[in-house]
C-alpha cells in the first residue's frame, strides 16, 4: 500500500510538488499522468526514498519513507527515470549486485535472478556489458532490477519510454500480470497506456493533483463521450438528417476526411436515434461509431484549461 | 554479506572491467620506478633503504589519487545511478564507506605491486624492514586521506575534470601546509596558534615521521581523523546535492 499525505517538495522558491494526497491499495495500478515538469518524477523519487519531502509525508506498506527509510526501501522496487544502471557491468553481474544489495536470501538468489531474466527476456544478453545494449534492453534491465526481489510495491517511472510497440506490449503484459498482488505506480505520458494497464489515473500539473479517477471516468469528461461519428457518401444529406435528431447538440465536419461528428446534449444518448434517422432517409453510411471519449482531449483540457484559469486569476 | 562489502565489491570490480585500472597501475609503477632510480639515485646513494621511493610518493599521489577519486560520486550523479544506489536498502554511510574502501583497496593493490623494490633492496643490502613496513603503512594512510578529500569534492560536482583539479589543489595545500608557501599566507594576520595548527595539518610532516619508522599514535590518529572527517563531509554533500 502507498499513502501520501499533503506530500510536498520545494527547491528554494520553486514548488515542484505542492501537497499531493492519494492512496493506492494492493492490486491496484495507479497511472501518473502530466506534462513534463509536472512533478511526477519528484513525487516518485520521494516515495522511493531518494529525495526527502519538504512537507507532508508518505508511507509505503505502513513505513514512513523518512522515519523508517530502510524498511520502506526494502519493500519497494524502483525504476528511476531513464533506467540508469552501471554500464560497465554485464547484465548478470548487475542483477547479482542488486540481489546482494537487496539482501535476497542465498537459497532464493539464483531463482529470483533467473525469474527476472526470464520475465524480461534477457537470456541472450546476459554476458554483455550494459553499455553496449540497445535502449530497449537497457530499460528491460532496469525493470528486471526493480522486480528482482519480488517487492510488494513497484514504482516505475516511464517504464515503456524508448521501447518499440512489441516491447511496450510485453511490458504492459508484465505489469498486468504483477498487478494482482502488488501496489504499482506507473508514470507515463503515453495515454493509450492508461487504458492498457491502469485501474486509476491521477493527472498532475504544476505539482498539484488535477484529477483522480478511473480511465473510463476520465473519458466520460471528454466532450466526445457518447458522441456519434460517421462517414457518409453524401455529407450534406447526412448532416441534414443529424440536425433533425432532437438530442443532438452540435455537429462538426472534419475538413480533411469529411468525418461527421454529432455531439449529444449533456447526459443524453443519441446513437439509436441517429441510426434510425439515417435509415429513415436511406443515407448510405460507410462507417458509424459510438465514441467512448478521448483521453488526450481530456488531458489537454484539464492541464491547459487550468493554466488558462490560473493565468486569468 | 554486509552492504559495505557488496558496494565495495561492485565498485572494485568495475575498476577492472575498464582499462582505467590497468592504465593507472602501469603508469603508477613506471613513474614510481623512474623517480626512485633516476631522480632519487637509488643505486648511487649506496644505502639499503627505500627513501628515494617514499620521498617522491606524496608527489606522485598528488596527481594519481585524484584521478581515481574524481569519478567516485560525480560519475554516479552524471549517469543517474546514484538514484539506483541510494534507493537500495543501504544507508548513506554504507554507500560512502563501500565506495571509499574499494578505491582505497585499488590504490593499495597498486602500492603492493611495488614489492620488487622491497625485494631488490633486501637482495642488495641489509635494510631495516621495520622502517620500510612503516613507510608502506604511512603511504597507504596518506593515499586514504587524499581519497577521502577526493570523495567529498567528487560528491560536489558531476564534472570529473572539475573534481580532479579541485582535489589536486586541496591535496596540494594540505601537503604543503607545513611549508612557508602556505604558512606565509597566514603569518601576516593570523595568531601564532592558528599558524601552528595549520602547520600541524601537513601531510608531509606526519608521513615523514611515520616513514622514519616511528609509528606514533598521534600520526595514526591524524590520518584516521582526516579520513573520517572527509568521508562524513562526503555523506553530507551527497545528501545536499543529490537533488540537482
Amino acid at each position: 500500500m502507498i499513502e501520501t499525505q499533503a506530500l510536498g517538495k520545494r527547491y528554494g522558491d520553486l514548488v515542484a510538488v505542492d501537497g499531493i494526497t492519494f492512496k493506492v491499495e494492493p492490486g491496484q495500478v495507479l497511472g501518473f499522468l502530466g506534462p513534463n515538469g509536472a512533478g511526477k518524477s519528484t513525487t516518485m523519487k520521494m516515495i522511493a526514498g531518494f529525495l526527502a519531502p519538504t512537507s507532508g509525508s508518505a508511507r509505503v506498506c505502513g513505513f514512513d519513507v523518512e522515519e523508517q527509510s530502510l524498511e520502506a526501501r526494502r519493500v519497494v522496487g524502483y525504476l528511476p527515470e531513464g533506467a540508469p544502471s552501471y554500464g560497465e557491468m554485464d547484465v548478470r553481474q548487475f542483477l547479482e549486485f542488486i540481489a546482494d544489495a537487496r539482501e535476497v536470501p542465498a537459497n532464493l538468489r539464483n531463482k529470483r535472478i533467473d525469474d527476472a531474466i526470464d520475465r524480461l527476456n534477457l537470456e541472450n544478453v546476459l554476458q554483455q556489458p550494459i553499455d553496449t545494449l540497445s535502449k530497449g534492453f537497457k530499460r528491460r534491465v532496469g525493470l528486471a532490477q526493480a522486480i528482482l526481489h519480488d517487492p510488494k510495491v513497484l514504482i516505475l517511472d516511464e517504464p515503456t519510454d524508448g521501447l518499440d510497440p512489441n516491447q511496450k506490449h510485453e511490458v504492459r503484459t508484465l505489469i498486468n500480470a504483477m498487478a494482482r498482488d502488488k501496489t504499482i505506480i506507473v508514470s507515463t505520458h503515453v495515454l493509450e497506456e492508461v487504458h492498457a494497464v491502469c485501474h486509476r489515473a491521477i493527472i498532475i500539473a504544476r505539482g498539484k493533483v488535477l484529477a483522480d479517477a478511473t480511465p473510463a471516468e476520465l473519458e466520460s469528461r471528454s466532450r466526445y463521450h457518447q458522441a456519434v461519428s460517421l462517414t457518409a457518401t453524401d455529407v450534406k444529406a447526412a448532416k441534414e438528417a443529424l440536425s433533425r435528431v432532437p438530442d443532438v447538440a452540435s455537429i462538426e465536419v472534419d475538413a480533411q476526411d469529411g468525418r461527421i461528428t454529432a455531439f449529444p446534449k449533456p447526459g443524453r444518448q443519441i446513437f439509436v436515434a441517429v441510426n434510425a434517422a439515417l435509415q429513415e432517409r436511406s443515407i448510405v453510411v460507410r462507417e458509424l461509431a459510438l465514441e467512448g471519449g478521448r483521453l488526450d482531449e481530456v488531458f489537454r483540457s484539464i492541464t491547459q484549461g487550468n493554466a488558462a484559469t490560473e493565468a486569468r486569476a | 554479506m554486509s552492504a559495505i562489502t557488496t558496494v565495495c565489491k561492485r565498485e572494485l570490480r568495475s575498476y577492472f572491467a575498464t582499462p582505467v585500472a590497468y592504465v593507472f597501475i602501469v603508469i603508477f609503477l613506471v613513474l614510481s620506478s623512474a623517480f626512485t632510480f633516476y631522480l632519487g639515485g637509488f643505486y648511487e646513494r649506496g644505502q639499503a633503504d627505500l627513501l628515494p621511493f617514499f620521498n617522491f610518493l606524496p608527489w606522485l599521489y598528488l596527481f594519481l589519487v585524484p584521478a581515481v577519486s574524481m569519478r567516485l560520486w560525480s560519475e554516479e550523479r552524471k549517469s543517474g545511478t546514484i538514484e539506483l544506489l541510494l534507493t537500495l536498502p543501504i544507508t548513506m554511510w554504507q554507500a560512502v564507506m563501500g565506495k571509499f574502501l574499494a578505491a582505497w583497496a585499488f590504490i593499495g593493490i597498486a602500492l603492493a605491486l611495488t614489492f620488487p623494490l622491497w625485494i631488490t633492496v633486501n637482495y642488495l643490502g641489509d635494510p631495516d624492514n621495520g622502517v620500510i613496513f612503516a613507510s608502506y603503512l604511512g603511504a597507504l594512510l596518506m593515499a586514504g586521506s587524499f581519497l577521502a578529500i577526493g570523495s567529498c569534492i567528487s560528491a560536489a560536482t558531476r564534472n570529473q575534470v572539475v573534481a580532479f583539479i579541485l582535489t589536486v589543489v586541496a591535496c596540494f595545500v594540505l601537503v604543503m601546509a607545513g611549508f612557508p608557501l602556505v604558512l606565509d599566507a597566514f603569518r601576516s594576520w593570523a595568531p601564532q596558534g592558528l599558524v601552528d595548527a595549520i602547520a600541524g595539518l601537513s601531510f608531509l610532516t606526519h608521513f615523514a615521521s611515520i616513514s622514519k619508522g616511528v609509528i606514533d599514535l598521534r600520526d595514526l590518529l591524524y590520518f584516521v581523523l582526516m579520513i573520517g572527517f572527509w568521508l562524513y563531509a562526503s555523506a553530507i554533500v551527497i545528501d545536499l546535492k543529490k537533488a540537482d
